[in-house]
């Protein structure tokens, strides 16, 4: 029974920072048809901006513990902002028109460019930004137990998921972002300002993958690479769901969190395979993924 | 026209950077001590190894050019010979790490090589070193295939210890600790590294306190970060004593995510390179951590003229304390310097690379940890002891310590020539010397 409930809340927790990692590159993917490599690198530079700024904020040792929170929150947000705007405005937004493969390319390219230049600016040293783990507690579940700020992940990934659902399907912004999915060419036509949109798509895209950085930064040893390691991931849960579906994405992260748990409780042996075992199979069934849909190919 | 401009122009541009970057690789001979020295300087290993080796270096090679080492070590450079350092990146795998060393021999025209952390470089390494014949002394990388699959080195030297002998000295603390040790669990990444450490030490634990029980063996992946479902596991299983042999970021994320959890609370942890964070873990590491240091190294090491001089040296350009790599690099320098000074060339002039692999061999040298003894592996791999500890950080002071600090000696943990570390732990440590 134990075993039972630790594969549940551990798989939860899993999947909901999978989700996190996984939505940005998702709502790139949904509306620009991006498969951005370079998500990672987003991710990374998430993670150092928010431990940078928590572990100066504890160095000064004067403020308030919980506004470390919120600092996460600040760094993630102007981390992400800044370097959407600069990567789409100053290099994607002249590659619009090229073939889907190539911007695979060319975000590779980024990836590689972003990864030494987070290492120029924030050196190769780890760093270690605890503090706003540790100070949310804990809590004991029978005899397990676990972090609240894991079990507080869990609350940040429904509120994004929620909200991105809601802005794509209950607002007049989302209806037009969901005509530019459905159709560029026609939304042109029908006065849909595209650039604006994909701007606009492409910096909440960063945004998301730098929070994502910056939320786990606490909980982990912030050193170089570590945006290569959740790319794999992040894309691994995105194919399982099917690209660019905002509800494959949260399915996928279940699938691939709980299939996790269950192989490092029951069957640890397997936990590097059962991923990617998960992401195989799904595939063998459907290429398109869960929530993917089969779209006619313009000739 | 214009299009073939545009085109040239950026080519050209290429060609005259790499024409540029390639300058100093065809520089002539300018007699000095050339030294190429691979590390981590990107990936992973760079933060935790890498960097605070390369440190340990710089320190070391500034002073020696100055002349500002104690003795032994007066004499200035190496033999009265002013050091020139080569420093390349050991990121980017064991082929392109050959293609490296290649370069380092043959256009550089180093005249030693010192370097190599991983594994499996050391092993892509060794027989190239001995086709070279260039003396190369590995400071870090741990396999016991080293010098297994290389039965006659002439060229290659380890000053680091045998990744057995963490494991050994790892199980014989816990059972002298007098610990509750009735099963153990595993956590380690999913690579040689910790496999092999794996099998080590539960063949060790199982010859010192037979019938302890396995609880439950965990092989997260490499940098995977995150441990929640890992830690879970392992709290289910109960197990008395929890081992791992998790290095770097992985190491620290799973300290700090396991104390959270409470973790520790209730049982030992032995981390075999948990030295390397002493000064990182701050209070998020539970007192009594059982770390490692892989030797005498870090804050293991023996007081005495050289170990202070490093430490006050290290502190005084980095402003943190040296961890073990900084240490072991330190050593493979000393040792280098030892060899070729015991060569009895004039000093001033650079001995024969035949003369220095075989001034090498066998030699017993003076070390920031303390004497080193050149044998094992027919005189090629060093003889050390090892030490662990218990964590102890004063919040007061901001300190961090090491209680309850034992030490093994070389005869003790490490297997003798002819046999190898499997098979010696297997038959129960036969002629070991364990005071």
């Amino acid at each position: 029974m134990t075993t039972l409930y630790a594969i549940l809340i551990d798989g939860m927790i899993y999947a909901s920072w999978l989700f996190l990692v996984a939505a940005g590159l998702t709502v790139i993917y949904g509306v620009m048809r991006i498969l951005n490599m370079a998500h990672g690198s987003f991710y990374s530079i998430g993670a150092y901006s928010g431990a940078s700024l928590v572990g100066w904020y504890f160095a000064g040792g004067d403020g308030a513990p919980y506004w470390s929170y919120l600092l996460l929150l600040g760094a993630a947000l102007a981390a992400g902002l800044f370097i959407g705007l600069l990567v789409e405005q100053g290099l994607l937004q002249f590659m619009y028109k090229r073939d889907e493969i190539l911007m695979v390319i060319i975000t590779y390219a980024l990836l590689l460019i972003l990864e030494d230049a987070t290492k120029l600016i924030f050196g190769v040293d780890p760093y270690f930004t605890y503090q706003p783990y540790s100070l949310l507690g804990r809590s004991s579940f029978g005899e397990l137990t676990f972090a609240n700020y894991d079990l507080a992940l869990i609350a940040v990934s429904v509120l994004i998921g929620a909200a991105c659902w809601l802005v794509l399907n209950r607002t007049n912004r989302g209806k037009v972002l969901r005509a530019v999915i459905q159709d560029r060419e026609i939304a042109v036509a029908m006065g849909v300002n595209v650039k604006l949109m994909f701007a606009a798509t492409f910096v909440v895209g960063t945004t998301l993958g730098a929070l994502a950085g910056a939320l786990t930064a606490p909980a982990i040893s912030v050193s170089p690479g570590i945006g290569v390691e959740v790319i794999v991931l992040a894309f691994a849960v995105v194919v399982v769901g099917g690209l660019g579906s905002i509800e494959g994405a949260i399915v996928g992260a279940l699938l691939v969190g709980l299939t996790r748990s269950v192989a490092v409780h029951l069957a640890p042996q397997i936990e590097l395979f059962v991923i990617y075992g998960v992401m195989s199979l799904v595939l063998a069934v459907r290429p398109q993924g869960l929530f993917g849909r089969n779209l006619a190919r313009k000739i | 026209m214009r299009r073939t401009t545009s085109r040239i122009v950026p080519t050209a541009v290429a060609l005259a950077a790499s024409l540029a970057f390639a300058a100093p690789a065809l520089a002539a001979d300018n007699g000095k001590f050339r030294i190429g020295v691979v590390t981590f300087l990107s990936g992973g290993a760079a933060g935790p190894f890498g960097v605070p080796s390369l440190n340990g270096a710089k320190v070391l090679v500034d002073a020696l050019n100055e002349g500002k080492l104690p003795a032994p070590y007066n004499l200035k450079g190496i033999n009265g010979v002013e050091i020139e350092t080569v420093i390349v990146d050991e990121n980017g795998g064991a082929t392109k790490q050959v293609e490296e060393f290649r370069n380092l021999a043959e256009r550089h025209k180093v005249d030693a090589v010192i370097g190599y952390i991983s594994s499996g470089d050391c092993l892509a390494i060794a027989p190239v070193a001995e086709e070279l014949k260039m003396p190369t002394v590995f400071f870090d990388c741990g396999t016991s295939r080293l010098f297994e699959e290389n039965k006659a080195p002439t060229y290659v030297f380890r000053t680091g210890l045998d990744a057995a002998i963490d494991n050994i000295g790892a199980a014989r603390y816990l059972v002298d600790s007098g610990r509750k040790l009735d099963s153990v669990a595993s956590i380690q990444q999913n690579y040689a590294w910790g496999h092999d450490s794996w099998a080590d030490f539960s063949a060790a634990i199982q010859q010192l306190k037979p019938g302890v029980k396995v609880a439950t063996e965990q092989l997260p992946k490499l940098f995977q970060g995150q441990y929640g479902a890992e830690i879970s596991a392992i709290s289910v299983s109960r197990p008395d004593v929890i081992h791992s042999s998790f290095w770097g970021g992985d190491m620290e994320a799973l300290v700090l995510q396991g104390a959270a959890r409470g973790l520790f609370d209730k049982r030992a942890a032995v981390l075999t390179c948990g030295e390397s964070a002493l000064d990182r873990f701050k209070g998020q590491a539970p007192n009594g951590l059982i770390l490692g240091a892989r030797g005498p190294f870090g804050a293991f090491a023996p007081q005495n003229p050289l170990s202070d001089w490093f430490r006050t040296a290290y502190r005084g350009k980095n402003e943190i304390e040296p961890t073990y790599p900084a240490f072991k690099m330190a050593q493979a320098i000393l040792g280098l310097k030892a060899a070729v000074e015991k060569t009895g060339a004039k000093p001033g002039t650079i001995p024969a690379k035949e003369a220095v692999a075989k001034s090498f061999k066998g030699l017993n040298f003076e070390s920031v940890s303390g004497t080193v003894q050149m044998a094992r592996a027919g005189g090629h791999q060093a003889l050390q002891g090892i030490a662990y500890g218990e964590y102890s950080f004063d919040a007061k002071s901001g300190k961090a310590t090491l209680a309850n600090v034992r030490h093994y000696s070389g005869e003790c943990v490490t297997p003798p020539d002819g046999t190898t570390a499997a098979a010696w732990i297997k038959a129960g440590f036969p002629g070991a010397q364990c005071k």
